[in-house]
């Protein structure tokens, strides 16, 4: 492998790790301010400690979304200073504005978790509140930026040299509303859908267990209300790819030739040498349709993209399969759910229960795979028409030093991770009466 | 005064608040490391407990900085990225350990032989990281860092591996402890002999602190000439009185028990320093060959920067104020 591709290696795994816990880190602020607003409008107990469990939950991910994301704000000069020299100026404002938002969220997330004997009951769920505000607005803040590489804005080129900047602009970008709803969307139905499973799974044990009963009902409740949004906005991001970046479309939908009435090309192997998608299921019409709203309507193929400006076809293909794919499973079951729900309250039918601890991690799959989506399928630029990533790349030798550690870390991470949250868990599997696990984190190890 | 100027300025506030409280915290997990005696297992507490909802908040200073110099100096980021790749890799590493390590241990403690695993990583990685950033801060000065059109030109080990880039990372070390010890003086005022314990921690290491400020100031000689140059300004005499004054008065007030004058005393201390360090830098970002004017990018974004920066003041005083308030009003 060349120093180039550790780079991008190094940045992908970096993204791919800060990616869950900043997506965890918008979506479960929800949950506990919503737990402990039902607390603090019915005085029901367990929801007060429902809402202090998830908060021990959220200081684990948000500390390591908190390092894992000022890991990335280096590694953007690290491994691409010639992007950072050329987009610093563009585009580092919306960073200035996640800055900020990032404090107040730290700042009062900090007041939030140690701060529930030390503030009035409204004041922390206040405190509560500006943490879930903040942390969704930091996320739309750095997703105009990765919106902008897709469709850079608010600058001119003239003899190679940039001017005329206007960072407003460059902020609100064309690509940059479809993208902040569509990621928005995705951290609140994955966080839903991670955290319902596993309460799920404590009732399948228990099912009487009102503890868990309660957090299903929150936790459903917003992932079954956000996956048919993320439908919509999938549609009308997915219009936005086809209209503003063909060569990326055509990757995702594996579609070669330019034609009318162009099908719909699901699953199957992308051949670039045969130029067409081996053993596809194919709906006709179905993609000129979904692109532009009419079965007639062209589509533009690969064929007409240059060849070095295709990005890795397989990879965008599989992965934008596996994002639909995910998506329309979570649909499904959020149908299920609302069908049992309607007829009799919470949806706990064992083989209901069943089907959500396998389908909990669906979300975060589809994170993931739409990440890799917009990443590869821009390739090879690092700003879209303008820069290409191997130009963009530091001079520094031997990535794979840096690239092996960071591997090795993030590893090691992941697996302690797992441990201490499933501990925190199996902790969480109250036989406790409300109450008993009540105490501040912190405060019930007794200082 | 130009935008640029304003905006290096605001860098180095947000560098200097930086150093008061994470550098503190960086301070505290040495003292964690460090904690001996038949109080040992207190210390580690009265460290977390002052450290714990404060933390995070006191990391985003150094995003901040980050944030500042690469929208506002891109050309200047990406010259010091690459220059001090290595460095900056190793202190991203220190701030995931140490971080992970932090949390993990509060959410985690079962055992002891647990309890101190963790706090072994958080404190060996409290240790390192602010020796490596205060390597990398003595490389910008050292005037080795070479830029010919736009590249760097003096390849990836300059600056940083003099004497007096090591002496840099030494000096922030002793300066962070001694500034956490002098902290946790005040913070546990309702605990005598845990006081007594931080009390003797911070005078010993601001004694310490005296010969390491001597050898960077000794160094600094040929390490960085133009720096050194610089101390012979006009402001320079009055900043080395105004620093020592801060320096001897802490160590006073702390062997006299008066631990909130010698707080006071410690962040004016730290203050001075790394001001005097901003003066004797600008106009350069990185010595000799980048100057903030000439790194600075459209002046648009810069005025849209800065304007950002102050509104950002307003939101964020008003909250840290609270959280102050919330943690720091009575002792834990």
């Amino acid at each position: 492998m060349t120093d180039f591709l550790f780079a991008r290696s190094q940045m992908a795994l970096s993204l791919a790790f800060h990616i869950i816990f900043a997506a965890v880190g918008i979506g479960m602020p929800l949950l506990m301010v919503v737990a402990e607003g039902l607390h603090l409008r019915t005085g029901e107990a367990v929801y007060l400690d429902l809402s202090k469990r998830w908060a021990r939950g959220t200081a684990i991910l948000f500390a390591v979304g908190a390092v894992s994301g000022t890991v990335l704000s280096f590694e953007l000069g690290l491994l691409w200073p010639r992007f950072m020299e050329y987009a610093g100026g563009i585009i580092g404002f919306p960073f200035s504005l996640e800055g900020f938002a990032f404090f107040t969220e730290a700042i009062f997330l900090g007041i939030y978790l140690y701060g529930w004997d030390r503030t009035p009951p409204l004041m922390h769920w206040i405190s509560g509140i500006i943490v879930a505000l903040s942390g969704m607005l930091s996320g739309i803040f750095v997703v105009t930026v990765n919106a902008w590489m897709n469709a850079p804005a608010g600058f001119e080129l003239t003899d190679g040299r940039v001017t005329n900047i206007d960072p407003v602009a460059a902020m609100l970008n064309p690509a940059s509303l479809q993208q902040v709803v569509h990621m928005t969307l995705a951290a609140y139905v994955a966080t839903g859908f991670i955290v319902a499973a596993v309460h799920a799974f404590f009732l399948l044990r228990d099912r009487r267990n009102v503890f868990h009963r309660r957090a299903l009902g929150i936790a459903l409740t917003v992932a079954a209300v956000g996956i048919p949004l993320q439908m919509v906005s999938g549609d009308m991001i997915a219009r936005m790819v086809a209209q503003r970046q063909p060569a990326k479309f055509a990757a995702m939908e594996g579609h070669y030739r330019t034609e009318r009435g162009a099908p719909l090309t699901i699953g199957g192997i992308p051949d670039d040498a045969a130029m067409t998608t081996r053993y596809a299921l194919r709906i006709p019409r179905g993609l000129s349709l979904l692109a532009h709203g009419d079965p007639t309507a062209p589509v533009i193929g690969l064929e007409d993209i240059p060849r070095d400006e295709w990005p890795n076809t397989r990879i965008v293909h599989w992965a934008f399969d596996l994002m639909v794919g995910a998506g329309c499973a979570m649909l499904a079951m959020a149908g299920w759910a609302a069908w049992l729900g309607w007829r009799r309250g919470l949806p706990d039918d064992p083989w209901f229960l069943r089907a959500l601890v396998v389908a909990g991690p669906l979300g975060l799959i589809a994170i993931e795979a739409g990440w890799f989506v917009t990443e590869v399928g821009r390739q090879p630029w690092i700003i879209f028409g303008v820069m290409r990533t191997a130009d963009a790349v530091t001079p520094m030798p031997g990535l794979v030093v840096p690239f092996v550690l960071f591997t090795a870390v993030y590893v090691f991470l992941s697996v302690i991770l797992v441990y201490v949250l499933r501990r925190q868990f199996l902790e969480t599997d109250p036989k406790t009466t409300p109450g008993r696990s009540g105490a501040a984190p912190g405060v019930s190890r007794g200082g | 005064m130009a935008d640029e100027l304003t905006l290096g300025a605001a860098a180095l506030v947000v560098l200097v608040l930086y150093a008061l409280s994470g550098g503190a915290d960086y301070g505290g997990g040495m003292w964690d490391l460090l904690a001996s005696g038949p109080r040992a297992r207190r210390q580690r507490e009265a460290i977390e407990h002052a450290i714990g909802p404060i933390w995070e908040a006191n990391h985003v200073w150094l995003i901040l900085v980050i944030v500042v110099l690469f929208t506002g100096f891109p050309t200047a980021f990406a010259v010091i990225m690459t220059a001090l790749h290595i460095p900056m890799t190793a202190i991203l590493v220190g701030i995931v350990l140490r971080g992970s390590a932090f949390v993990f241990r509060r959410y985690d403690v079962r055992d002891d032989a647990v309890h101190r695993r963790w706090s072994t990583l958080f404190g060996a990685a409290s240790f390192f990281t602010p020796f490596l950033l205060g390597l990398c801060l003595g490389a910008l000065a050292s005037g080795e860092i070479r830029v010919t059109d736009g590249k760097v030109s003096s390849g990836f080990f300059a600056g940083w591996t003099g004497p007096f880039a090591l002496a840099c990372g030494l000096f922030a070390q002793g300066l962070f402890a001694f500034l956490a010890a002098t902290y946790l003086t005040a913070d546990t005022e309702s605990e005598p002999d845990l006081q007594e314990d931080f009390r003797k921690r911070a005078l010993a290491s601001g004694l310490l602190l005296a010969p390491a400020a001597a050898l960077a100031f000794l160094l600094a000689r040929h390490g960085a000439p133009q720096i050194f140059a610089r101390l012979t300004s006009w402001w320079a005499p009055l900043l080395v009185t105004v620093t020592s004054a801060c320096a001897i008065g802490a160590l006073v007030a702390l062997w006299c028990g008066r631990f909130r004058w010698a707080r006071a005393a410690a962040i004016g201390q730290v203050t001075c320093i790394l001001v005097g360090w901003g003066l004797a830098q600008q106009p350069y970002i990185v010595v000799p060959d980048l100057t903030f004017v000439g790194t600075a990018t459209d002046p648009k974004t810069l005025y849209l920067l800065k304007s950002a920066l102050l509104a950002g003041a307003v939101v964020l005083l008003p909250s840290f104020v609270y959280l102050f308030y919330v943690f720091k009003r009575r002792p834990i």
